[in-house]
């Protein structure tokens, strides 16, 4: 008796074709810095705003990751999984605030320019500890990933699912907006942090600091994409793609399934935390708006666009519309919120694996 | 099954909106026991699985495996404990192929990083393979569930159920819309699987639970209301009244 007993790949080809597009893709991002350098007049040349942009692209095919692995393969519908992008970003803010010293407008020693402004006498408790720049890197996980860990604790446990989840994620990060625009919360209220001016002794405003930030955003997603492939073609990824079809199957089978849903929530939350770490330093600013609500919609688009449980679909869903968004708010600001809601109907509607799921179709 | 372990449930109620589901019910499963409920429709019979499973708390009785109280545990606690469920609508998950859904099913630490570090060792894999060829689906291994056709479905389940090595098993309908061939292969897989493990086999078909040729329990509304050999609770005049006679 033979029995075929490696776990079946019925559309290998096709997986391997994507891998290697990603791989190339990766390549071309990594070169881009590099051709920046070239003389403007040669046709190789990258503007500096291409450049920038694509970091912040960057930035977001990383929460994009993140997103893909909880709803994509838990089934865990975030909508307020920018939420866990800002905190990133507002932890890396504080360290960056910190290290602006005395070089703010108020040239204060230790306070910042609007702690000053608003009266402070000493830094709150909970700004120390953030000049140092272990303890901020901590933090960026640990912040994102308690929360998701007390909010996905509370909800998994009373099985709040699908659409209610949705609804109280969305909440949260409104709820969270909501607070950091108050000026009595110490985080710069409506203006939030900026004017950073260096990070790990290097001032920000080089061109190697910037080829820097975006290496290391690069290097981010390369590494979350490992990471996440390495989950989800593992058993574990099996029981969450079992959680997300049938989740009191996968309980009557004997999986305590609210720990393994908490264990990839907070860890998705983790990586969005990691991204919105990235992003500040290299778009130079941090305020409430990032918890906007529509920011976390929008980010389930990309998800969606791209193809929602496979991973390459999510880094090529936040390119594709960010980069639609790019090019439309200049050419047709009015239309860009239209595109993006006539976007995720049709993709609902017809392409419900996305544009993966478009290629898989045309190799069939 | 080392020593085995009895089900015993005793006076259990379960009363939804004044509405007796459950009614003072009694039933003694011995270990290796073969036995099959019927009933007509709403005697209670899924009802009795769900407090069996933990999916529903009675309102009043002791539910009991062994020395253990089930009613104070959870679906997980109990399916740990070795009672395995197949409902009756089989699920599974589509997504995964036929190897993978067994390998889920397979006895082995439950939790997000021992998942994340398993590997398929020749062991588990040869005890899978070994109970795929058992419910005759071992060349179908490698296909996704969601392709599996209505009776393969539910070798599938009855399968998974297997992989947790459980030392009792619970088999809600697990020949509706079957055809009589396959029918008469689950009659044979149930039976084979009996002895080392009890099995408790819900069904409406009447031919199936002869077939079974075992102990039958006949609910209705809510209790026992006969109980023996087929020939004899088919000779009840309280069954035929409420059941067969129709």
């Amino acid at each position: 008796m033979s029995l075929a007993v490696l776990p079946a790949a019925p559309d290998a080809r096709l997986r391997l074709g994507l891998r290697a597009g990603l791989g190339l893709f990766i390549l071309l991002l990594a070169v881009m810095p590099l051709l920046n350098l070239l003389p403007v007049s040669h046709p190789l040349h990258v503007s500096d705003f291409l450049v920038s942009i694509t970091g912040k692209w960057i930035c977001y095919a990383i929460l994009a990751l993140s997103l893909d692995l909880a709803w994509g393969y838990a089934g865990i519908l975030s909508l307020g999984h920018g939420a866990f992008f800002a905190l990133g970003g507002y932890a890396m803010g504080m360290h960056l605030m910190r290290l602006i010293g005395p070089r703010g407008s108020y040239g204060h020693p230790i306070l910042p320019d609007f702690m000053v402004f608003l009266g402070y006498q000493e830094l709150p408790w909970y700004w120390l500890g953030f000049d140092s720049f272990p303890f901020a890197m901590l933090m960026v996980l640990l912040v994102p990933g308690t929360l998701a860990l007390v909010v996905g604790w509370l909800s998994f446990r009373s099985r709040i699912t699908g659409v209610y989840l949705s609804i109280l994620t969305q909440a949260m990060t409104f709820a969270l907006m909501l607070a950091f625009f108050r000026n009595d919360m110490g985080f710069g209220g409506n203006n939030g942090f900026t004017d950073f001016k260096e990070l790990l002794g290097q001032p920000l405003n080089t061109t190697a600091m910037r080829s820097g930030l975006f290496y290391a955003s690069l290097l981010a997603l390369v590494l979350s994409f490992l990471l996440c492939l390495r989950i989800t073609r593992s058993k574990y990824g099996r029981v969450l793609t079992a959680i997300r079809d049938a989740e009191s199957r996968v309980r009557f089978l004997g999986y305590d399934t609210t720990r393994h849903k908490l264990f990839a929530f907070v860890l998705s939350a983790m990586l969005a935390g990691v991204a919105g770490a990235l992003y500040v330093p290299q778009v130079g600013i941090i305020n409430p708006g990032e918890f906007s609500p529509a920011n976390s919609i929008e980010a389930v688009i990309w998800v969606a666009v791209g193809g929602r449980g496979t991973l390459v679909g999510a880094v090529l869903g936040a390119f594709t519309v960010n980069g639609l968004k790019t090019w439309l708010t200049s050419a047709a600001p009015d239309l860009w919120l239209f595109v993006l809601g006539g976007l995720f109907v049709l993709v609902t509607l017809f392409l419900p694996k996305g544009l993966i799921g478009l290629a898989k179709g045309r190799t069939k | 099954m080392s020593g085995g372990r009895r089900l015993y449930l005793d006076g259990v109620s379960v009363v939804f909106d004044g509405f007796r589901a459950l009614n003072n019910l009694s039933l003694i499963v011995e270990p290796g026991e073969l036995r099959s409920v019927i009933g007509p429709n709403g005697a209670g019979k899924t009802t009795m699985m769900d407090v069996i499973t933990g999916k529903t708390r009675p309102t009043q009785g002791t539910v009991n495996f062994g020395e253990i109280d089930l009613t104070r545990m959870d679906e997980a606690g109990i399916a740990n404990l070795g009672i395995g469920r197949k409902f009756q609508k089989p699920t599974m998950f589509d997504a995964l192929t036929v190897f993978e859904n067994m390998e889920l099913a397979l006895k082995a630490p439950r939790g997000p990083i021992a998942c994340l570090r398993w590997k398929l060792t020749g062991g588990a894999r040869a005890q899978i393979e070994q109970t795929l060829e058992e419910i005759g689906l071992q060349e179908r291994a490698q296909d996704l569930a969601g392709i599996l056709s209505h009776g393969q479905r539910q070798w599938l389940e009855i399968g998974m159920l297997l992989m947790q090595d459980p030392e009792l098993l619970l088999v809600d309908e697990p020949v509706a819309g079957m055809t009589d061939a396959e029918t008469e292969q689950t009659a044979a897989l149930l039976v084979r699987i009996a002895g080392r493990r009890s099995v408790v086999v819900v069904e409406h078909d009447l031919e199936f639970v002869r077939a079974l040729g075992r102990r039958v329990t006949v609910l209705c509304d809510g209790s026992v209301l006969s109980e023996g050999s087929i020939d004899h609770v088919q000779n009840d005049p309280r069954v035929i009244e409420v059941y067969l006679g129709r």
